[in-house]
């Protein structure tokens, strides 16, 4: 289908990208790689009456290190993250999780910023960067803050973004811990049906697609802290948590999904 | 109405817009270059696969104005101006990698930027790497043998046959 009709403003930069969604309040949409935007504004799911089109601004497409800590630009693309040296050697569980994002033409146009602003609980890189304890800046009218990933993601496609605030950059620490990434689904390219992120041994873990945001499994960390086997601390992964039933799952096996994954997630990340 | 200006298939081409206009409409009924095909609308089936800047990209999910100023390559693109097929066109055509065909445009610019992008393919990094696009005939098999043939035979340079930057 064609998108509803909208007026298009090309940012000049991240300051311009900021003022333009001030002007135009909660209708403008900033567009970067457009890579879930557009899907969702064909099928008429999203109708933004004006487009702020960030995919421009070369300056926020990087990945630099220093002190230990990584800091990526917000339009820096999947493909980019894929194939970053430096990334292979500091964070590889991020540039091994962008390798699974979609396919290489959904790569070579999405960005972190994207797909971390859309906030859909079954993507793969919310889940990596919960994980991984990343923190994402924030550029608004007032100057940056900075927000944890986990006080990031508020609800269903609903992030702590303000309407006047866009993604800068994305930070974090060089990871040395053991780490894996399972992926659940039954076609290629899909979205996870269920999946799982470890990242430091154990130390954070997180799930996607088990509610209505990338979730942080709390209670599997705590047992791994706690020197429990990647069994025992599996074992917790579902607890309480209420996952969606859709065609592909329904609750239950979205549980046992998560329970057994989080177990062979933990065991390839060191956990015995 | 937007302005766009941008190269395709190393011309320079400038179209007057609506912003909702998607690039595969642009390129189809704008410049009637109808060898990029449109299969799901949904960005799954790959059929409208074109480069840009080099990359592979779902052509119905970028709207035109975002392709302004990019050097854009189609089907329609590919082979020499003397009607040479290009590598992977040929290599799709001695191996059987087709049968109806309408996924072909768009698995061959798929295949022409995958073997750009990854050096090193075998048989399950060419699958993984064209899952993007679907076909519903062949069954896959001989379209990764069409694949691993460019990416084995050194032939995959010059895979663009228009650079960035020319035209401009």
């Amino acid at each position: 289908m064609i998108p509803a009709s909208f007026d298009y403003e090309v940012a000049e930069s991240a300051e311009h990208a900021v003022s333009l969604l001030a002007d135009h309040g909660d209708e403008a949409k900033l567009l970067a790689g457009g890579h879930s935007l557009i899907p969702m504004m064909r099928f008429r799911l999203a109708a933004p009456t004006v487009l702020v089109d960030v995919g421009r601004l070369d300056d926020l497409r990087y990945i630099n290190s220093a002190n230990g800590t990584i800091s990526i630009g917000a339009l820096t693309r999947h493909s980019e993250l894929e194939h970053s040296a430096l990334l292979a050697e500091s964070c590889p569980m991020l540039a091994s999780v962008a390798a699974l994002v979609g396919d290489p033409a959904v790569r070579h146009r999405g960005t972190l910023g994207g797909t971390l602003a859309h906030s859909d609980p079954a993507s793969d890189l919310p889940a990596a960067v919960l994980a991984l304890g990343a923190t994402i800046v924030a550029r608004g009218p007032g100057g940056d803050r900075e927000i944890a990933a986990t006080d990031f993601f508020t609800g269903y496609f609903e992030s702590a973004l303000a309407d006047d605030e866009m993604i800068v950059e994305v930070r974090v620490a060089a990871s040395a811990g053991g780490w894996n990434y399972q992926k659940f689904n039954r076609r290629a390219q899909d979205w996870a049906i269920v999946g799982v992120a470890v990242a430091e041994g154990g130390a954070g873990v997180s799930l996607v697609n088990m509610g209505a945001t990338p979730l942080r499994a709390s209670a599997v960390e705590a047992a791994v802290a706690a020197g429990a086997s990647a069994g025992d601390a599996a074992a917790v992964a579902a607890d309480g948590l209420q996952p969606p039933t859709d065609l592909n799952a329904d609750a239950d096996y979205r549980r046992h999904l998560a329970r057994v994954f989080t177990q062979r997630a933990l065991k390839a990340a060191g956990v015995a | 109405m937007e302005s766009v200006k941008f190269a395709v298939n190393g011309t320079e081409r400038s179209l007057e817009v609506e912003p909702r206009t998607l690039l595969v409409h642009a390129l189809r009924d704008e410049l009637r270059l109808t060898g990029t095909n449109i299969g799901c609308d949904s960005s799954s089936c790959g059929a409208c696969t074109v480069l840009v800047d080099g990359q592979s990209a779902k052509s119905c999910t970028m709207f035109a104005v975002q392709a302004d100023g990019a050097d854009i390559t189609t089907i329609e693109g590919v082979a020499d101006a003397d009607g040479k097929m290009h590598p992977m066109q040929q290599a799709f055509h001695e191996h059987h990698a087709l049968q109806c065909g309408y996924c072909t445009p768009g698995m061959v610019m798929a295949a022409i930027s995958l073997v750009e992008e990854y050096p090193e393919l075998d048989d399950h990094s060419v699958r993984h790497g064209l899952e993007g696009n679907l076909c519903r005939c062949t069954g896959y098999q001989n379209i990764v043998n069409a694949v691993l043939a460019v990416a084995g035979s050194g032939s995959a340079t010059p895979i663009r046959p228009y650079q960035s930057g020319q035209g401009e």
